[in-house]
């Protein structure tokens, strides 16, 4: 387990390390110098050398990368170029909506997708298998901001009963998570389809397995068979799904925080791409990616706890 | 449990049990007894009906699937049981082990909890003392608390340890009745050995009855008091195992039997011949996964220090328990797997020189795989098939000479030229090891391998093949190498045997002084473990096969 | 069970077909021109003249359904391309080179590759080239790239392990020579059945990259720009926000149905990954 747990944690620390290469190299190629693009086109050159100083921009790339990686650390992405203000604190307020978002459907698509696939593959080819797996055929189809269009449309300018948007803040958790709901569904649906497809195979895969015949042959009942042997076994895969499935929960947010007009990381980062403020894109673009690896990590633990083979193994 | 009837009516009678299936019989008409404390052999070659016979018995049998008859156990029919009442009875009336021990088992359960679980199903017994009973049973069958805790996974055991715990699960309850399907098919033969022993007590201490299904005559021959024999899902003939040994009433019975003890003819061995495969003091490590990242790696030694001569004619056997070595050095040989030390010479050059393999050398060398499924592209035809190995040549043959040589291996082999234009589907598993024989001799070569090549084939089959090897060795002077975990096979086919231990050669002799006189300990240990035909009267060796 | 396969295949195709023949039609015709604005017919309920309605410049919905049917598809159709052209050799030579450095570094890499959404590869590209729909091809191919290679790997690897593989190992055949000759035919039926999936998600990313401004710009009309434009008059012109989603339903629903009835039809043990 421990060593295990070791190896893991290797490769997150790398998986970290190369992504935040990746990002700084990429930003780095950028064309212009943000400096002269924060200033103008009529900026002194002094101006512009100060400005480039007071950045950061005037060191080796080399060490402007570590700076920034190990500002990273202790939380200090630097300065925005456009607001002038620390990115941190920007980020901060709006990784607080993003986040819980992205959760919240993770939460519920697996709520839906693991009694539903759990169904239709108890009753393998009867009408209510042929009726979830129609569904899900459907759902996999709609794209995740059209379908929130559409609940705004049905939920908030038909029936009111939610607001069509907007954030009020974490002040009143009640209220907050009220204006996420929404927002959660829209997400989750379509992700909760993929998802009870891959439970339903992963399930029916499980009941070829010589191991359901023998507890067929202790005496459990078929269905007693799948909940008791089938289901723990059926995790291994859905797990992996689920661990995909996060970084596009995250990036869908950031599609949908569109919809219903959420200050979160998808508004900064829009608006920072128009404004050049590449420092912010930087800092967002890796805050996601570190997201995703972390929640793949975890994952990873997960799996050792669901599979005895892995915590001896390796 | 209900009262028992006495124990001169039988635990389990199927009389006239049918099964069909979109119109295809699966089982016709079968009628079996066995009585209490009885071990009733049910036996025949694969889709025969054996193991469909086991299902109906137990009720699962696949799919929509049903049996129609009368199927009794201790009186009480089975056949008008529903679903739920069924699963009263399987666990509790009825125990049942399977073939394969590595998947038979849940992966992410203890043992102690799979075990507990048969208990905790079908009584009011709590957590505890199911767990204790577990326990017990678990002892009962060979892995003792103090070495095997209930808390074990079954990847922690071997394939035999694992089968122990399919066993404790299955009579946990002590059933009436204990199916068990093949269930040393998959173990090493001295395994085998343990585990057939300890069925047979567990029949006479326990009281069961036993229902066994087993492809090999030689296991039916040392364990069943009676035997049934089946052909295409009908019993074509059944009685005490010594009598009907004695009396063999059905043709098909007599073609089995006259099958397993099969002697292949061969060719009387060359004297004093060249050297043509040499093996020379090699060894072949692994790299093992390693636990830190970063560390060094440690290494395994899967073959060690391992040397020997074929001479040009000669057969040799290769044989030794699965993990033994014999894969990872019939890789090394063929030039596969480049080996840490030594080396490996056919006819002097060396089969792999700075680092590649030789072709010319691999010419000279081809090999038969076990697996006639598997051994063939199925999006090829057979004629594009068997000349792979033309690759190996310096100058393509042209169309014309390329048909002909197809023709010949496929006549060679006893298939018609014609089948060069069928894809490998269209042909059986004993036609597909043909079709390999034939891939392997269609460039002429020396030596052929020949990796476990007739393990997956049904006896009868496999008597076919064993014959086609010795004409070739005599048409072609050929020089076999013939790796296998069966002992009688081996000694069938070849003039010497070489016997495998934990990645050595612990002993090396002509095969009949080997199979009448082992040195080596280890030997006879296989040699007693193997389960034995009984001597079979002069009359019925030639029996048409 | 066959006929219900079947019939998927053909719904399928048919939903499928049915977009990409409008996407062929609108580069010879379309009912009205999509650029020349019209504000005297803005926000016409669909009818009969405007089958589908128009929008807030009084441009024909249809016919910008038609021409951005051909920008969805041409973009999905590419990305899947870049996915194939450079995942399938990667997997094909990782699993030929199966625990060696080659597969490591290409394993490696394809996990670095997951950990970037396609919506952060556009967001990347965005920032440092200026949005366009070269970037959705772009950031939507980078991402397949690994979901083939992973896929074709793990196909190739238990293919490795067959004996009919070993045979032409020794018959001296080349570890590129047998992924080509003996590996690459037998997951074709794989690659065709995950190529199909992988064209319906593209679908889907290119309309969401669209919608956020990162995918084609004005004025090529695109599925995900139209549900842009029609957010803000979703309470007065709904069918501005409902014929193109559904249109990309449509066309997704075809091309996942059609991925299943070929599944079926070529090989019923086929798995595909879809996330």
């Amino acid at each position: 387990m421990l060593t295990y747990l070791l190896k893991r944690l290797t490769s997150l620390v790398i998986s970290l390390l190369v992504a935040s290469l990746v990002i700084f190299l990429v930003v780095e190629v950028a064309p212009g110098d943000p400096a002269s693009f924060m200033l103008g086109l009529n900026a002194q050159p002094d101006t512009v050398a100060a400005l480039r100083t007071e950045l950061g921009l005037d060191v080796p790339r080399y060490a402007r990368y570590f700076a920034w990686l190990s500002g990273m650390i202790s939380g200090d992405f630097g300065m925005s170029y456009t607001y002038r203000t620390p990115v941190a604190q920007m980020i901060a307020d709006r990784f607080w909506v993003s986040m819980p978002l992205s959760l919240m459907a993770l939460a519920l698509s697996t709520l839906i997708a693991f009694p539903a696939g759990l169904f239709a593959a108890a009753r393998r080819g009867s009408a209510g298998d042929m009726g979830v797996m129609g569904t899900t055929q459907l759902g996999v189809a709609i794209p995740n901001f059209w379908f929130a269009m559409m609940l705004v449309l049905v939920f908030a300018i038909n029936l009111r009963w939610f607001s069509a948007g907007g954030f009020p803040g974490w002040d009143d958790p009640l209220l907050a998570l009220k204006a996420l709901t929404l927002p959660a569904i829209a997400l989750a649906l379509p992700q909760a389809a993929i998802l009870t497809r891959v439970m339903r195979s992963a399930l029916l895969d499980i009941l070829g397995e010589d191991f359901m015949r023998t507890a067929r042959a202790k005496g459990l009942s078929a269905r007693q068979a799948i909940w008791r042997h089938g289901l723990r076994n059926a995790l291994i895969p859905v797990l992996t799904i689920i661990g995909l499935q996060f970084s596009f929960l995250l990036a869908g947010a950031i599609i949908i925080e569109q919809v219903f007009f959420l200050p979160g990381l998808g508004r900064l980062v829009f608006q920072a791409i128009t404004q050049r403020d590449l420092i912010v894109v930087e800092s967002v673009v890796m805050l996601l990616v570190f997201a995703v690896i972390v929640v793949n990590f975890a994952v990873d633990l997960t799996y050792a706890a669901v599979d005895p083979r892995l915590r001896a193994r390796t | 449990m209900t009262g028992s009837a006495s124990s001169a009516t039988p635990m389990l009678i199927l009389d006239g049990v049918n099964v069909a299936f979109f119109g295809k019989t699966i089982l016709k008409d079968v009628s079996l007894t066995l009585r209490r404390k009885e071990i009733l052999a049910l036996t025949g070659e694969s889709g025969s009906g054996k193991s469909m016979t086991a299902l109906a018995v137990m009720g699962l049998l696949p799919g929509r699937m049903r049996a129609t008859g009368t199927l009794r156990l201790d009186g009480a029919d089975l056949l008008s049981r529903t679903e739920a009442q069924m699963c009263r009875i399987r666990g509790n009336d009825i125990g049942m082990v399977f073939q394969e021990p590595m998947t038979a088992l849940n992966p992410v359960q203890t043992i102690g909890d799979q075990v507990a679980e048969t208990i905790l199903i079908h009584s009011a017994a709590n957590r505890r003392a199911a767990r204790s009973r577990a326990a017990e049973v678990l002892a009962r069958v060979g892995l003792p608390q103090d070495r095997f805790p209930l808390g074990r996974y079954p990847h922690e055991l071997s394939g035999g340890q694992r089968q122990r715990v399919v066993i404790a699960m299955a009579i946990a309850l002590r059933p009436k009745l204990l199916i068990a399907d093949e269930p040393t098919t998959a173990l090493d033969v001295t395994t085998q050995a343990q585990i057939l022993d300890l069925l047979k007590s567990l029949v006479r201490e326990e009281g069961m009855a036993l229902l066994m299904i087993t492809h090999d005559l030689a296991v039916v021959s040392d364990m069943a008091d009676r035997i049934a024999v089946m052909q295409n899902g009908q019993v074509v003939e059944t009685g005490p195992t010594r009598q009907l040994f004695a009396r063999m009433e059905h043709p098909y019975t007599r073609q089995l039997f006259a099958a397993s003890g099969h002697r292949a003819s061969l060719p009387p061995q060359p004297s004093a011949a060249r050297p043509l495969l040499e093996v020379h003091s090699v060894s072949r490590d692994y790299p093992l996964p390693r636990h830190i990242p970063f560390a060094p790696r440690q290494t395994f030694r899967a073959v060690d220090n391992v040397s020997f001569t074929l001479r040009a004619g000669e057969r040799i056997g290769l044989v030794g328990e699965s993990g033994c070595g014999k894969s990872t050095l019939t890789r090394a040989i063929l030039g596969l797997e480049p080996v840490q030390e030594g080396q490996i010479a056919l006819d002097g050059a060396p089969v792999f020189s700075h680092g590649r393999p030789n072709p010319e050398v691999r010419r000279k060398m081809q090999v038969v795989f076990q697996d006639p499924y598997g051994s063939f592209n199925p999006r090829h035809r057979v004629g594009k098939l068997i000349t792979e190995p033309f690759h190996l040549l310096e100058k393509q043959p042209g169309a014309a000479e390329r048909k002909d040589r197809i023709a010949q291996a496929l006549s060679a082999v006893g298939l018609s030229p014609d089948d060069a234009d069928k894809y490998i589907h269209a042909f059986s598993g004993g036609q597909r090891q043909r079709l390999a024989i034939a891939r392997a001799l269609i460039i002429r070569p020396e030596l052929i391998i020949f990796d476990e090549a007739v393990s997956a084939l049904d006896v009868r089959v496999r008597a076919q093949i064993l014959d086609l090897m010795a004409d070739l060795s005599r048409q072609y002077r050929l020089s076999y190498l013939f790796i296998s975990h069966d002992l009688s096979v081996v000694r069938t086919i070849t003039d010497r045997v070489l016997v495998m231990r934990q990645g050595k050669i612990v002993e090396d002799g002509p095969t009949g002084q080997v199979y009448t006189k082992p040195q080596h300990p280890y030997t006879r240990q296989l040699l007693d473990a193997a389960p034995r035909l009984p001597d079979i009267p002069p009359e019925m060796r030639h029996a048409p096969a | 069970m066959t006929l219900w396969y079947s019939r998927n295949l053909l719904l399928g195709a048919t939903l499928s077909l049915f977009f990409v023949a409008l996407a062929l039609i609108s580069f010879v015709w379309t009912p009205f021109d999509v650029e020349s604005l019209n504000i005297g017919a803005k926000l016409k309920p669909p009818g009969a003249s405007y089958w589908l309605g128009t929008d807030h410049f009084g441009r024909d919905v249809f016919s910008m359904i038609m021409v951005g049917a051909r920008t969805s598809i041409a973009v999905a159709l590419v990305a899947v391309g870049i996915g194939m052209g450079v995942g399938v050799p990667l997997g094909l030579t990782a699993a030929a080179r199966k625990g060696g450095w080659l597969d490591e570094v290409i394993m490696r890499g394809n996990d670095l590759i997951f950990a970037f959404p396609s919506l952060v590869i556009a967001i990347l590209i965005t920032a440092i080239a200026g949005p366009g729909a070269i970037n959705a091809i772009i950031a939507i191919g980078i991402f397949n790239i690994p979901v083939f290679a992973r896929l074709t790997r793990g196909a190739a690897l238990s293919l490795w392990e067959r004996e009919f593989i070993l045979a032409a190992r020794v018959c001296g055949k080349s570890r590129t020579r047998i992924s080509v000759e003996h590996i690459l035919p037998n997951v074709t039926n794989l690659l065709i059945v995950q190529g199909t999936i992988q064209f319906s998600l593209g679908i889907l990313a290119e309309a969401g990259l669209s919608y956020v401004g990162l995918g084609a710009q004005p004025p090529t009309p695109s599925w995900g720009r139209m549900l842009a434009e029609a957010q803000t008059m979703v309470s007065f012109a709904p069918h501005l926000a409902l014929v193109p989603g559904l249109a990309i339903v449509l066309t997704v629903l075809g091309l996942n149905l059609m991925g299943d009835g070929l599944r079926d039809a070529l090989d019923p043990r086929i798995r595909v990954t879809r996330t």
